[in-house]
């Protein structure tokens, strides 16, 4: 007999998507799917927009990243205008987009995925969450609080008090930095860098638990894909693409993200309306790759900051030439923290961020634009085309979540295979099912360019395509 | 001033007011600091009494008259605000956002809207009727302006002032109801007009992101209209 899973709703994660495992007639794993069921809306719904409207319009994709798309949209649209931005504006933005970097990593490892960590994978659902969390850790629910408060009050202190800042736009940015702003900040940094190192010493600690689950949480080759600056250091706003193999040998280098549909084609799958990224040089699926904070830590030679190079050292010694388990994820997110917490605070002691010259102002110069960034989930990127009075013609997104949804579905059908035995549901089976999924942070609001939360379910289907076990959760 | 004007008394929310009989209760009540809502009304423009916003009840009078063309009266009692006035510029204001394509979150005017502050001011909170979503034009031909139809709620503000304050009149409206646009020349793209002069009062007196100047993005489009009656004023003088 056959069966398959389907996990509905997937809690914990942002947006929603279906999973079915199939199993076959001795009642293995053999398929696993991650279908993604709503429908993309935003491209068409610019259509004829102005482009100067862009930045805040795409904001909108996700309340969980926004800042991610305002970035990479308000790019998109300096190349439009065909504009160098002011220095101090770029420095400003790259600041906004570290803020919400290490707001979002720790929404992800304190909220979504610490009670998995911490209580364990097998603790009962009921009380696997962070509100028990209060009394069993209450120091690691306090700092997870308060570094997400300081992530979003970078973000207000610098864009005003709205989950959708206008204060990123075409040409740079509307109000320069105060010193009061800049001193705010400032004071809030070593807070969060004690914080931050007490929670990587806290997993440092418990990671060791976890054997199994960094063995078959999507851990397999793959290639990695990121931006890197020009000293090959670790970079989020600019830069160039650079890919690695799973033995961490460069397969692209100092490539232009501009270009990326030379490298980047989009299969798609009649079961998911989230499309499959793959590098084409290898075809589809052999194009697999990986996006976000564990690509992005095996493809820099260095993080350029202290307190990061050191932890990314130690992160090395998890892998040959790259680290390939997906549960590294959490590790590599809590290093991204540190990192963003040490560079704002390098952008905020150079003495020209206060420059009060930090927009440029031009008509639509281009036809086109693209706008590439390092959200906190990955690889974003813009692009969009105008007509002669800068109204949208056309725009194409390709998200973090898009780009690892490959090796999530291959992750999920490894962790399946490793843990769900049989045609009756575990809880802790299906809680490591979505837990390969947080792991891999993915925003499906995001992804599928839809407003709003939706639910995720997990269906067990039999050989025969009969319905063994559904579940559905909030 | 017109010379021999007489004076009207009447009431208006229980204040006993002395008017000249030329005014209207609008600006009867403006002197008095009894606020109505307007919407197609703008000092220093004449009065078209379109919106329908500025119904007042009088006394004696079952039918609501607009405040802006409503000339007082001897005796006259009016009310200016009642739970019946109030029902009814809400069902006015949540038509008007019905109609078009008013996303305020990412408008250029959030902000520094008349049509958002007035639903703020009446505690609209939803619309109680379908959004009718028309696919509607943005023409970004004009070198610094631009039109977005779907915020224009066809107030002729921009009409009146280029004809009767800049005097081009290169501002009108075609179609009828649903269907009516304000146009340029003879609906020709904005940027391809003869007779505009690029003067941006238009714009200034637009009370919605519908007209607004290039370059601008979210919310930072506030509009200037302190000129109006001073232009005005100076005209008449110059006379
Ligand atoms: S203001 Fe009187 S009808 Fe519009």
């Amino acid at each position: 007999m056959t069966s398959t899973i389907t996990i509905d709703p997937l809690t914990r994660v942002e947006g929603h998507g279906r999973i079915t495992i199939q199993l076959d007639d001795q009642g293995f794993v053999s398929d696993a799917h991650f279908h993604v069921t709503q429908l993309r809306g935003f491209e068409k719904l610019c259509e004829g927009r102005p482009f100067y409207e862009m930045p805040s319009l795409m904001a909108r994709i996700c309340g969980i990243c926004p800042v991610s798309h305002l970035i990479a949209s308000a790019k998109a649209c300096d190349e439009i205008m065909a504009v160098k931005i002011p220095d101090t504006a770029m420095k400003l933005r790259r600041m906004m987009n570290l803020a919400q970097i290490l707001q979002s990593h720790a929404l992800n490892f304190f909220h979504l995925s610490s009670p998995d960590l911490l209580l364990g994978m097998d603790a009962d659902p009921a009380t696997r969450n962070v509100f028990s969390m209060a009394s069993t850790h209450p120091q690691l629910v306090r700092d997870g609080v308060r570094l997400r408060q300081i992530g979003q009050l970078i973000i207000e202190l610098l864009g005003g008090k709205r989950i959708h800042p206008a204060w990123v736009v075409p040409g740079g940015v509307t109000e320069p930095l105060s010193v009061e702003q800049r001193d705010t900040i400032l004071r809030m940094l070593p807070e969060a860098l004690t914080i931050t190192l007490r929670t990587i010493d806290l997993f440092k600690g418990i990671v060791d638990r976890f054997p199994e689950e960094t063995r078959a949480f999507g851990n397999f080759p793959t290639l990695f894909m990121g931006l890197v600056d020009d000293r090959g250091g670790l970079e989020h706003y600019d830069g160039t693409l650079r890919i690695v193999d799973a033995a961490g040998s460069r397969v692209a280098d100092g490539f232009d993200p501009r270009r990326y549909r030379e490298i980047i084609g989009e299969a798609v799958e009649p079961w998911s309306f989230l499309k499959f990224p793959y590098y084409i040089p290898r075809g589809y699926p052999e194009g697999i790759y990986r996006v976000g904070p564990l690509a992005r830590l095996n493809v820099v030679d260095t993080a350029l900051t202290r307190w990061a190079d050191q932890e990314l050292a130690e992160f090395r010694q998890l892998g040959h030439g790259t680290v390939l388990s997906s549960f590294h994820y959490h590790y590599a997110r809590l290093i991204e923290i540190l990192f963003a917490v040490e560079r704002i605070e390098q952008l905020l002691s150079e003495k020209e961020i206060l420059s009060t010259h930090v927009r440029a102002h031009a008509a639509p110069n281009a036809a086109e634009g693209i706008g590439v960034s390092e959200a906190p989930r990955g690889l974003l990127i813009h692009h969009y085309r105008v007509d002669g009075q800068g109204l949208i013609e056309w725009a194409n997104l390709i998200i973090a979540t898009g780009h690892n949804n490959l090796a999530m579905n291959r992750a999920i059908l490894q962790v399946a295979k490793r843990f769900i035995r049989g045609d009756r549901l575990q809880e802790g089976m299906l809680n490591r099912v979505e837990a390969v999924i947080r792991a891999f942070d993915p925003c499906l609001s995001c992804s599928t360019h839809a407003v709003g939360r939706m639910p995720l379910a997990i269906d067990l289907v039999g050989a025969q395509g009969e319905l063994l076990h559904e579940l559905r959760r909030r | 001033m017109k010379p021999q004007v007489k004076i009207k008394t009447l009431s208006i929310d229980g204040r006993d007011i002395g008017a000249r009989e030329d005014e209207t209760i609008l600006e009867v009540a403006r002197e008095n600091g009894i606020a109505i809502p307007t919407l197609c009304w703008l000092e220093g423009l004449s009065t078209v009494g379109a919106c329908r916003l500025c119904m007042v009840e009088i006394e004696g009078s079952s039918r609501l008259l607009p405040a802006c063309t409503t000339h007082v009266e001897e005796g006259m009692r009016i009310a200016t605000d009642s739970e019946r006035l109030r029902r009814y510029r809400r069902q006015i204001v949540e038509l008007i956002f019905s109609e078009r394509n008013h996303v305020c979150s990412v408008c250029v005017s959030n902000g520094h809207c008349e049509l958002q502050s007035l639903a703020q001011a009446l505690g609209i909170v939803r619309v109680h009727v379908p959004y009718r979503y028309p696919r509607l034009d943005v023409d970004a031909s004009h070198p610094r302006f631009v039109v977005d139809h779907n915020r224009c709620i066809l107030c002729t503000r921009c009409v009146r002032v280029c004809d009767e304050v800049e005097g081009a009149h290169t501002w009108d409206v075609s179609g009828r109801g649903v269907d009516a646009r304000v146009i340029t020349d003879l609906a020709q793209p904005w940027g391809a007009s003869e007779s505009c002069t690029g003067c941006g009062k238009c714009v200034h007196v637009c009370p919605t992101g519908a007209l607004f100047e290039k370059g601008k993005s979210v919310a930072e489009m506030s509009k200037r209209r302190q000129f109006l009656p001073y232009l005005t004023l100076m005209r008449e003088e110059r006379r």
